[in-house]
């Protein structure tokens, strides 16, 4: 019984851990797809950014672990601008083999040059003591690391759901996102909107990549290789619904987890045999609207 | 016109010059990862045979060496094959040498068949790579040099009765898991689980797979990672669940306390037991005079490990052959140069089995310690001049 008991705790939080990284990483993914129709796969190379530049913070410039991260989240949010204004943007009306060429083509520059600056291994940072090793939360102990991401990832949730459902610009983007004319029509600023849209889900995604650094790793094919991990949380929760991200996050990090627990032979198959379910059933994703 | 019919003269004559030029050297092919994560180990490598060739240019007999290197990216097999196709039927090298990943090396085992072409393996240790083709010698090690040892240790002086292992799901892991597995049992232990981790090229996030050890509780907990970057994950993720604590003792080859590592690892490293066969911090005048030589070329920041040791000792073996066979290399000249060849190593004395074409060396006990705020490894026991034990006790593939 003890045993069913741990492995459950385990298997939840660990989950649930990972979920919420997953979660930070791709939201910004679904929003832009969902607000501006673009297939971003480059959304990865900004939380390769965020990872690297979080780590010439800290091992560069000796800054201390969290203002690090949110300094790191800050400067991609602004570098990732003038992506959007001369990029992404002549493309919006483009089909979305343009989108992919362009996408794929900065993922694999992006690899390219931070293989020049960083070297091809995997980036490694110290972590202050309080996030090493475990922490009692009253009901047992658990990796300080993942308690943190859970933490942030929960606030982060918290300030998103806020932020679109309690402020005008969120009402703006909610308009956009379901239909584009008629927000414009009604004189929203819609190409702002993309730019405060892209800053945004490119500065959550660097944060996730710094988080990442301690927990999946970071390296310089890290945007090509979680690729299809951002991509299915926006597929199975839908596009541009924060609400589904989350929960599709969620749920992909338990069954990532559960399958690699409980059956470590071939667990890790189980996340693409629910995703391929999940779409079979809804094809629009769990809150997407066809 | 004219001109571009010069240019092709130009061209044709230069090519024949360097034709002409080639056929007096050695022409050796290099196959290493040079790039992606791994290409860590191909650095060490490559640094390790550099240093050798220029601490020893007269060990080659006077016969010129040229290296030609290819990039073999990752452990696949695929690339490594294509790599080792071309030097073999293109740029027609003598002798091949590198291989980190043993998909690779067994990748191209066929190749040098054909080809008669002879490989001197600096890493790939899946104890039964050598039966693939007569033409190949190893300088590294097989998994069974630290895995079969450890597991009688681990029961004998460890005191682990039970024992989970957890391996990255490739030949040598299975290899490493067999040879732990195999030592474990006969001397009493049992092992728990055996949990295969994820592929090679990824580090994978570690914790499921640890968590379920940590539920299961054995005494001992037997790991196989590539070294590099899998290494750091494991000792991170051992000390995040508060495994040590938990009174479970994390153990395996000394891939997983690599030198060029040791010092990213978080302190739960302390006390953990490695069997390997080599560690920078060796006590003998031959590796301290090493490890000062490679410090001096590359860096007082940089260390030798495992794999910088076996690119040293590998173009020794080189050199040894060349020099033998009067600089015409044949692939069964070349083995027969090898074969009970001994050399005064960093790592101790090693000798190239005459039956097996594999080393034979010292399996030492690692016992990771803190001094001044540096990790450093201790040796706290030798078993010496092990002959691979999967190819002497004829186990599985090892037939």
């Amino acid at each position: 019984m003890e045993q069913v008991v741990n492995a459950a705790i385990s298997i939840l939080f660990d989950g649930v851990a990972y979920g919420m990284l997953l979660f930070i990483i791709s939201v910004g993914l679904s929003i832009t797809m969902g607000l501006m129709g673009f297939a971003n796969l480059a959304h990865g190379a900004f939380a390769m950014a965020g990872g690297y530049v979080l780590v010439s913070l800290m091992v560069g410039l000796g800054f201390p672990f969290i203002p690090a991260l949110v300094l790191a989240a800050v400067c991609v949010a602004v570098i990732s601008v003038p992506f959007e204004r001369y990029l992404y943007r002549p493309l919006y009306q483009a089909d979305e083999l343009d989108h992919v060429l362009l996408s794929i083509g900065l993922v694999l520059m992006a690899t390219a040059a931070i293989t020049f600056v960083y070297g091809p291994s995997t980036v490694s940072i110290t972590v202050p003591d309080y996030l090493n090793g475990q922490i009692d939360l009253g009901i047992g102990l658990f990796p300080a690391y993942r308690t943190f991401t859970i933490a942030v990832g929960a606030l982060l949730i918290l300030g998103l759901w806020y932020g679109f459902e309690g402020t005008i610009v969120g009402a703006k983007i909610r308009a956009a996102v379901d239909n584009r004319r008629m927000a414009q029509s009604i004189g929203i600023n819609v190409d702002r909107l993309f730019v405060i849209a892209f800053a945004l889900g490119s500065g959550l995604a660097a944060l996730g990549g710094g988080l990442a650094i301690e927990i999946i790793g970071m390296e310089p094919t890290f945007a090509l290789t979680y690729l299809v991990f951002f991509l299915i949380v926006v597929a199975v929760g839908g596009l541009g619904s924060i609400r589904g991200a989350f929960v599709a996050a969620l749920l992909l990090g338990l069954i990532d987890t559960a399958g690699k627990y409980l059956w470590p032979d071939g667990g890790a198959f189980f996340i693409y045999a629910v995703t391929i379910a999940i779409l079979l059933v809804r094809p629009m994703g769990l809150f997407g609207r066809s | 016109m004219k001109f571009q019919r010069v240019l092709l003269g130009l061209i044709a004559a230069s090519v024949m010059a360097m034709g002409g030029a080639q056929a007096a050297k050695v022409k050796i092919g290099v196959v290493l990862p040079y790039s992606g994560g791994a290409a860590q180990f191909g650095e060490q490598i490559d640094r390790g045979m550099n240093l050798f060739i220029q601490q020893h240019k007269g060990a080659f007999g006077g016969h010129e060496i040229e290296l030609i290197k290819r990039d073999s990216k990752r452990p696949g097999g695929d690339i490594a094959k294509n790599a080792v196709q071309e030097l073999i039927t293109r740029e027609k090298v003598d002798l091949l040498t590198g291989f980190v990943f043993s998909p690779n090396a067994m990748a191209s085992a066929p190749l040098i068949n054909q080809g008669k072409v002879p490989m001197v393996i600096m890493n790939a240790g899946t104890a039964w790579i050598p039966s693939l083709s007569p033409y190949i010698a190893r300088v590294s090690f097989t998994m069974w040099h630290a895995g079969y040892p450890l597991g009688g240790y681990a029961m004998n002086k460890l005191g682990c009765k039970t024992a989970a292992i957890g391996y990255t799901n490739y030949p040598p892991g299975k290899d490493s898991r067999n040879a732990f597995t195999t030592g474990f049992e006969k001397a009493g232990g049992k092992v728990l689980e055996a949990i295969p981790m994820g592929g090679p090229r990824q580090v994978p996030d570690f914790t499921p797979f640890f968590q379920r050890v940590k539920n299961a509780k054995p005494d001992c907990f037997y790991i196989f990672v590539p070294a590099g970057n899998h290494a750091v994950a494991v000792v991170k993720t051992y000390a995040n669940l508060g495994m040590k604590g938990a009174g479970i003792k994390l153990i395996g080859p000394g891939d997983i306390t690599q030198d060029t590592k040791l010092q990213d690892m978080p302190k739960e490293a302390e006390g953990m037991i490695t069997v390997h066969h080599y560690s920078a911090d060796y006590k003998t005048p031959v590796n301290m005079a090493f490890v000062k030589a490679w410090k001096a070329a590359y860096g007082a920041d940089t260390t030798p490990d495992f794999m910088g040791v076996a690119g040293y000792d590998g173009m020794a073996a080189i050199a040894h052959a060349i020099t033998a066979q009067g600089g015409s290399v044949s692939a069964e000249g070349t083995m027969k140069a090898l074969s009970g060849w001994s050399y005064d190593s960093p790592r101790g004395k090693i000798t190239i089995d005459p039956e097996t074409r594999d080393i034979i060396q010292d399996s030492n006990v690692h016992k990771i310690v803190s001094k001044g705020g540096r990790m450093m490894v201790e040796v706290i026991d030798t078993i010496p001049q092990v002959k691979d034990p999967c190819k002497a006790n004829g186990i599985g593939k090892c037939k």
